[in-house]
């Protein structure tokens, strides 16, 4: 498995508070990797340094190879890097399928005619389909949940990024989701999964990386990270 | 079409022979495609039945809702809330007695050059104001303007802060210039909302409407979202240089005050608001509205202004959407089409 996306020595700080440290980790092509972590960890401004919402202080982040530390957002997004956001910001004035339309359009680069087809496969594999009308304003936490992960997938990603996806779900809620994302694992999307609900995260990731105060505490096979008596002391000892 | 049951399961991976169709038009907009031809019809026609006084008069709403579209398109969709957007109706307004007192192009062509010289203009000067962040760039946009006045009024040929007339006009009989000014206003009005109505319907107006709704998720979703707003900034400012030049050729005479003075964008603004921000409709109602109010009621002055704001007020605390807003919510009613539907397999 080449690597897709790599990490060297990223750091950032906002004033005195140094939220990400140092960071070092690498993500294989079609690997999934869970990150768990206590609130302020950094695990979101990690999400914000790869998708290109926040700029890197230092250190270099590379797609493909390719140096993407200075890209801007909206061209990580059209080389192949989705990400959904934890409080999902849903574009309120548009249907459902007008949202799916905008990432398939501008981030996967092409035409409304193109792109047609292509929305409508992920609005029927993310169960939105019958809701395609709807204004996105009026959904429900559940819907907003998979609309951000259906506008993600409708730009065609080769990375993406899941922010707390399963977050603030029923158990049942969140079993769908998860259903879903292994549908997406399936396919080949590489993924990186934050997520406090740990036996949804469980599931379906390879490996499990912990972070706490910015830098990296764990990294490894799923199964070890968790016995780590260090991240159990950590993010256990708050969280379960 | 809204009419679906809220309960649906996830992988619902429907059998691949079921076929959608994308619907881009409505009844609706069949009804208003309609009306706005006839209605086109009826403004051409104007100057062989009505009188003159008419003309003037539709000429001057003509200008408030090229604006009104205008500046929905900058601030209602782009997000961009400008209070300068004066700067343009001036540059406009002047670029017009430069070319046909000066140069001696024809006044009615040089409407149109008014336009391409204010979206010229505002290449620079959006590099300017795009520095700014949030308020500092109203604030900006306004102090531009007032620049402009300032310069202009201390230019000794473009008449000095006493103005300027439009002496190309002298040669000109009345009906004539009365006519094609007035047909310039139809071609201004109908245009500048067939103008955002296709751009709404282009991929491009998928992009407006994301960044209306959300900025930080359109830039995830791959949108150049600088490039639109810059885009945005000079069409709207292409806009507002024609209709300045056609009030001002309306009008005949010039001054700073009068072109590039600050009263215009509160009324362009309160337009836009109380029709309803980030709609085609919106601006319409708003500018129809404002020109009925202020023919009756403009002979009461200070009152008159006062009973504006307090409306505006009104409007915008109570139904923030404005009055289309209204219509939309109760009556789930589009007059242009720019949604994108889909048409399920079932329904046919």
């Amino acid at each position: 498995m080449g690597t897709v996306l790599s990490l060297k020595k990223v750091s950032k700080s906002y004033g005195a508070l140094k939220v990400t440290d140092d960071i070092d980790f690498i993500l294989k092509d079609g690997e999934t990797l869970g990150i768990l972590g206590p609130n302020g960890a950094g695990k979101t401004t990690l999400f914000n340094l790869i998708s290109g919402d926040v700029r890197a202080d230092n250190g270099s982040i590379f797609y493909c190879g390719e140096d993407i530390t200075r890209v801007s957002p909206q061209n990580r997004c059209r080389q192949g890097i989705g990400r959904t956001y934890q409080i999902p910001h849903p574009f309120s004035g548009m249907t459902v399928f007008e949202n799916l339309l905008v990432g398939a359009t501008y981030g996967g680069n092409m035409s409304e005619d193109q792109a047609d087809p292509i929305c409508i496969d992920v609005l029927k594999k993310t169960g939105l389909i019958k809701k395609a009308n709807l204004l996105s304003g009026s959904l429900t936490l559940l819907d907003r949940k998979r609309l951000e992960l259906a506008r993600a997938l409708a730009t065609q990603p080769k990375v993406l990024l899941l922010d707390e996806i399963a977050g603030g779900l029923t158990e049942h809620e969140a079993k769908e989701l998860v259903d879903l994302i292994g549908d997406i694992k399936a396919e080949g999307v590489s993924m990186i999964w934050i997520e406090h609900v740990v036996h949804a995260l469980l599931s379906v990731a390879d490996r499990l990386l912990v972070i706490n105060f910015g830098s990296k505490l764990a990294d490894g096979d799923p199964d070890k990270v968790m016995n780590d008596p260090e991240v159990k002391r950590v993010y256990m000892g708050i969280e379960v | 079409m809204n009419s679906y049951s809220a309960n649906s399961t996830a992988s619902m991976l429907s059998s691949s022979t079921d076929t959608f169709e994308v619907q881009r038009s409505t009844k609706a907009g069949m009804i208003t495609l309609i009306i706005s031809i006839v209605l086109l019809g009826l403004s051409i026609s104007m100057p062989f039945w009505a009188g003159s006084s008419y003309l003037r008069l539709f000429t001057e709403l003509a200008c408030y809702m090229a604006m009104a579209q205008m500046w929905n398109l900058l601030g209602g969709y782009g997000g961009l809330v400008s209070i300068g957007q004066q700067a343009f109706i001036g540059i406009g307004g002047y670029s017009l007695f430069v070319w046909a007192n000066f140069v001696g192009v024809d006044p009615f062509t040089s409407v149109a050059l008014g336009g391409i010289i204010a979206a010229l203009f505002a290449v620079p000067i959006s590099q300017l104001v795009f520095r700014l962040p949030g308020g500092a760039f109203a604030i900006g946009t306004w102090a531009i303007a007032e620049v402009l006045r300032l310069v202009v009024a201390n230019t000794y040929v473009l008449g000095g802060g006493s103005g300027a007339s439009l002496t190309a006009l002298r040669g000109i009989d009345r009906a004539t210039r009365e006519s094609v000014t007035f047909w310039i206003a139809v071609a201004a009005a109908f245009g500048s909302v067939l103008l955002v109505y296709m751009l709404l319907r282009s991929r491009f107006g998928l992009a407006l409407t994301a960044i209306r709704d959300s900025e930080v998720a359109s830039r995830s979703q791959g949108i150049d979202v600088k490039k639109i707003k810059f885009l945005v900034y000079v069409i709207s400012s292409f806009g507002f240089g024609i209709a300045g030049a056609l009030y001002f050729l309306a009008n005949i005479r010039i001054s700073p005050d009068a072109a590039f003075g600050i009263s215009w964008s509160p009324l362009i603004i309160f337009m836009v608001i109380i029709g309803g921000a980030g709609t085609i409709e919106g601006p319409l109602i708003g500018a129809i509205l404002f020109f009925v109010l202020s023919k009756i009621f403009e002979d009461y002055g200070t009152w008159y202004l006062a009973s504006l704001g307090l409306l505006a007020v009104i409007v915008t605390i109570w139904f923030p959407k404005g009055l289309w807003g209204l219509v939309v919510d109760h009556f789930d009613l589009r007059l242009f089409p720019v949604q994108r539907r889909l048409r399920m397999p079932e329904n046919k």
